[in-house]
């Protein structure tokens, strides 16, 4: 998404991202960041919870017509919850998730083989 | 005190050397970064919204294309099944959580913001960095151009 903001951003259309991956957007560079800092799949807002999705679209309208420089990064002040164990929790790798991702790459790495072989994707 | 945030690229790292891939993802880097400054005030402009979810319940094996849809009516629902985004912790559920359709209704309704573009476009999460650049993302601008969207928000699972 970073790469489209950049593209339209180039070609005179200023952007704005909402987003929770505060780390990859700032590693590739982007006009403008609205981050909240919730898991990843809610980067308007809490679920159901109007008012603080309007305010954080509306962060991003004030972010288009304050920021004067690139990589203006403007972060929302909200908590996901009281249990923030979420944050440890994503992606997480216990001891016993191990054989279980090892036997996930290799079925993803035959899958790909064979589309690969049917020529159904490029191998890049 | 603030909470440091999630270090994603650091976990999806691991995650895929776990999975014993043995080439580490890169993620794209640049030495600057453009800005335009909007022509126009917010409360004239037609803003373009822009996501990664998709129009249809995708497989993960399914061609990624970009997709595009109108804005009125709202769109029912759309789909990330096959996205990485933290499915024990949250839920799309809500459509403006991810996809603020409603919110912008709303801020246009208050005169906060000009008007919402005719469409919405769905950018597909491409492993492959010169796709998303050659293919993606001048498709998303012609698009956004035909349309006369002034802005654009982009709201990435």
């Amino acid at each position: 998404m970073s790469l489209v903001a950049r593209h339209l951003e180039e070609a005179g259309i200023p952007t704005v991202i909402l987003g929770s991956a505060l780390d990859i957007v700032q590693h590739c560079g982007v006009p403008r960041f609205v981050f909240t800092d919730f898991p990843l799949g809610n980067p308007c807002g809490r679920p159901y919870d109007a008012e603080m999705q309007r305010a954080v679209v509306s962060t991003g309208l004030e972010l288009l017509e304050d920021a004067t420089v690139p990589g203006s990064v403007v972060r929302t002040p909200y908590l996901w919850s009281a249990d923030e164990g979420w944050r440890d929790r994503y992606m997480e790798i216990r001891d016993e998730d191990i054989a279980r991702l090892a036997a996930m790459g290799e079925a993803r790495r035959a899958h790909r083989q064979q589309l690969r072989e049917q020529g159904r994707v490029r191998s890049e | 005190m603030i909470t440091p945030p999630v270090p994603y690229m650091d976990r999806t790292r691991r995650y895929y050397e776990a999975q014993g891939f043995e080439k580490a993802y890169v993620w794209a880097r640049f030495d600057g970064t453009p800005f335009t400054v909007p022509a126009k005030p917010v409360a004239e402009s037609t803003v373009a919204l822009i996501t990664t979810a998709a129009l249809y319940d995708r497989e993960a094996s399914d061609p990624r294309m970009v997709a595009s849809a109108e804005t009125d009516p709202t769109p029912e629902r759309l789909y990330g099944n096959d996205l990485s985004w933290d499915k024990r912790a949250t839920h799309l559920d809500d459509l403006n959580s991810y996809f603020p359709i409603d919110r912008l209704r709303e801020l246009v309704g208050a005169g906060r913001l000009g008007s919402l573009a005719r469409r919405f476009h769905c950018v597909p999460t491409e492993y492959s960095q010169r796709r998303t650049m050659t293919r993606d993302a001048p498709e998303i601008l012609e698009r956004c151009r035909e349309d006369g969207a002034d802005i654009a928000l982009l709201v990435p699972l």
